[in-house]
């Protein structure tokens, strides 16, 4: 199938949808501009790989996803998270390495999980999700459930084997999975394009035998509306689809990388079309007030501040915890400090 | 009591896995070739028994096998993989040590990882650098991963059904060159060899010999030739590598005060380095000879066949350092 570019024009979307669109993008942003800061600030000490100006492709996907659903990510996952309906609360005390984080401070920002949400885990190796992903959907077909796993990864990931791999294992065994690829334009600090041969991810997938589609993945009820008509296919058996979704990383690679690599003009121009930011001026031509959005805002910056006072405030894990559930057989031995 | 049968290693092995699936319908198994009974015959008559989807024929995608069976075993089934040759995993070893080892202490126990990961290994017909290999000991250095080695029949059946019923990623290492051993294994559905304790393989009072996989079999008839000698060589097949058995080691080499540590893999940075240094550290005052290893050359290992058995542990060798450790 050829792909095909869905955007706003043309596209209705029901008000009250939009709302929850924007406010699950809203939350992520302030989610990661807090993160930001207490990475700067010290206080977060690992890698913080930031999802501002991508946040469309997180919450358009989820939302037409059910818990029992699953999905995998990246290093920049945690818009997934909260997206799929992880406690920000657990993954803020996470990134500080405190105890009540979601994987009780030993993953960190790159290895947050949520089980319970179906969120299978972030992955800190490029292209590694793809195979984990394709394994969830084989063991869903395996039990007969009815399960779709949505993979999220970056147009750097194209380049790894596992994503070929991951493509023609999907395409075989007809499983039950959205593969999204997030292109935002960069592979860690090089261009992408600069290292990727041929005609792009579309290409690779459709040579592959797998479905592809485009869409502008800074319109989130573009997302919504494309994802709403994939999701029902794969459940009923369809086998895997690719998604594209054109974006772009305002921020550098890491919380830490001012990106000067790149065209300041175009960096200026990209934050002038973001995410929500086109959101804000949708809902306000389908008549939202001013106010209205402005209380999404202050509501979403306030939950992201108390998480982090309360993640700032919590305490460390006990150190018996660095030698817990490693495995049950031949695991170390705790030995307490005197 | 359980009635016995002799059967050969790959059979019990193959009862392992069948007798598994036919228990739990969330076991499965994946790999290249599996439909036509897998490239050894370990899997022969199962696709026609569990059908296609639970004996899964796949593309030669070692690391999508390995990812795809850790995202299987993440969301609750228990995926047996089949690697082939050992020396096929080394395609697959992102997914193994960075996720199938770290995905429950990473995610903070949330998860667990289900799965065994069959790695035929060892030197087997003039198959040269690329399919001869003997890798346990990159395993062992692995938080989070349990490695077995068996060498007897009965122990291939019971260690492998220990391993589809742990929920630790097992690296299973059986060696190509012992399909064909048959012994007495017992035909009990429930029969379990449990992933830990050696196995004294003979009693002796002289040296202790610690070994694992197809070596054991050189040790015995090594230990045939040095009893001639008047040297009596105790014999212990870890069979687990990870854990190992120190207990039953200690208390050998108390008896013994001797330790010679065999494997077929390269000696430098080998398994047998951190048993030596092992006992060393809690047991020297005892000892009265050395600590002797003895494993391969460093050399990659050759296709022709004077080359290949250069690189062999042979009875001869150990008879040789026993003779050594005895004349100290």
């Amino acid at each position: 199938m050829s792909s095909q570019a869905n955007n706003t024009d043309g596209h209705n979307i029901d008000r009250d949808r939009l709302v929850d669109l924007y406010r699950t993008m809203r939350r992520i942003r302030a989610f990661e501009e807090a993160a930001e800061k207490a990475s700067i600030s010290g206080q977060v000490g690992g890698a913080v790989h930031l999802s501002i100006g991508q946040e469309a492709v997180a919450a358009g996907v989820c939302a037409n996803l059910r818990r029992s659903d699953q999905i995998t990510t990246t290093h920049r996952g945690h818009g997934h998270c909260i997206a799929k309906g992880t406690d920000p609360g657990a993954m803020m005390l996470e990134l500080f390495g405190k105890e009540g984080g979601t994987c009780g401070g030993k993953g960190g920002s790159m290895h947050i999980a949520d089980f319970e949400v179906g969120m299978l885990g972030a992955n800190g190796v490029v292209a590694a999700g793809l195979p984990i992903a394709v394994g969830a959907a084989h063991g869903a077909k395996l039990m007969g459930e009815d399960r779709v796993i949505v993979c999220f990864f970056g147009d750097g990931a194209i380049n790894r084997g596992p994503f070929m791999e991951a493509l023609n294992w999907a395409t075989v065994f007809t499983l039950p999975v959205l593969f999204v690829c997030e292109q935002n334009g960069f592979a860690s600090t090089t261009h992408s394009d600069a290292v990727t041969g041929g005609d792009g991810a579309n290409a690779r997938a459709e040579s592959l035998g797998v479905e592809a589609h485009t869409v502008d993945g800074n319109d989130v009820a573009a997302v919504d509306g494309l994802v709403a008509d994939l999701i029902p296919r794969i459940r009923g058996g369809s086998g895997p689809i690719f998604l594209s979704a054109n974006t772009y990383r305002l921020k550098g690679h890491t919380s830490m990388d001012p990106a000067l690599y790149r065209d300041q003009d175009k960096v200026a121009a990209q934050w002038e079309v973001d995410p929500l930011i086109r959101a804000g001026s949708e809902l306000r031509r389908l008549g939202l007030a001013d106010s209205d959005l402005a209380a999404i805002d202050s509501a979403a910056t306030g939950e992201m501040d108390r998480v982090t006072e309360a993640a700032d405030a919590a305490d460390t894990p006990a150190l018996e915890h660095a030698f817990a559930d490693i495995q049950d057989i031949g695991a170390p031995v705790w030995e307490a400090q005197s | 009591m359980s009635t016995m049968s002799i059967i050969s290693y790959q059979e019990a092995g193959r009862q392992a896995v069948a007798e598994e699936m036919r228990r739990d319908k969330r076991v499965w198994a994946l790999g290249e070739d599996l439909g036509r009974g897998g490239v050894f015959g370990q899997y022969k008559g199962m696709v026609e028994e569990f059908g296609p989807e639970r004996i899964a024929d796949t593309p030669i995608s070692e690391a999508t096998i390995m990812g795809a069976a850790v995202g299987a075993a993440l969301v609750g089934t228990r995926p047996v993989v089949e690697m082939r040759f050992a020396d096929f995993a080394l395609c697959a070893v992102d997914e193994m040590v960075n996720q199938a080892a770290k995905a429950r202490f990473m995610f903070g126990g949330q998860a667990r990882v289900p799965m065994v990961i069959r790695q035929p290994s060892g030197m087997w017909r003039s198959s040269a650098a690329q399919h001869s290999q003997s890798l346990e000991a990159w395993y062992i250095h692995i938080p989070g991963l349990v490695v077995a080695a068996p060498y007897t029949p009965a122990d291939n059946k019971g260690l492998l059904k220990s391993a589809i019923r742990c929920d630790d990623p097992v690296i299973y290492i059986e060696h190509k060159s012992n399909w064909e051993l048959e012994g007495e294994v017992p035909d009990d559905d429930d029969y379990l060899v449990p992933l830990g304790p050696a196995r004294l393989a003979r009693e002796g009072s002289d040296i202790t010999l610690v070994t694992w996989s197809k070596m054991v079999g050189e040790a015995e008839q090594a230990a045939v030739l040095a009893a001639e000698q008047g040297i009596e060589i105790e014999i212990i097949d870890l069979r687990t590598l990870w854990p190992w058995d120190q207990d039953m080691v200690f208390s050998s080499v108390a008896k013994t005060k001797r330790l010679m540590v065999v494997h077929e893999a390269v000696q430098v940075g080998g398994f047998g380095a951190e048993i030596a240094a092992t006992v060393a550290e809690h047991m020297a005052h005892v000892l009265v000879a050395p600590i002797r290893r003895l494993g391969a050359p460093r050399a990659p290992i050759s296709y022709a066949k004077p080359l290949e058995d250069l690189l062999r542990i042979t009875p001869e060798k150990i008879v040789t350092v026993a003779q050594g450790q005895m004349t100290i």
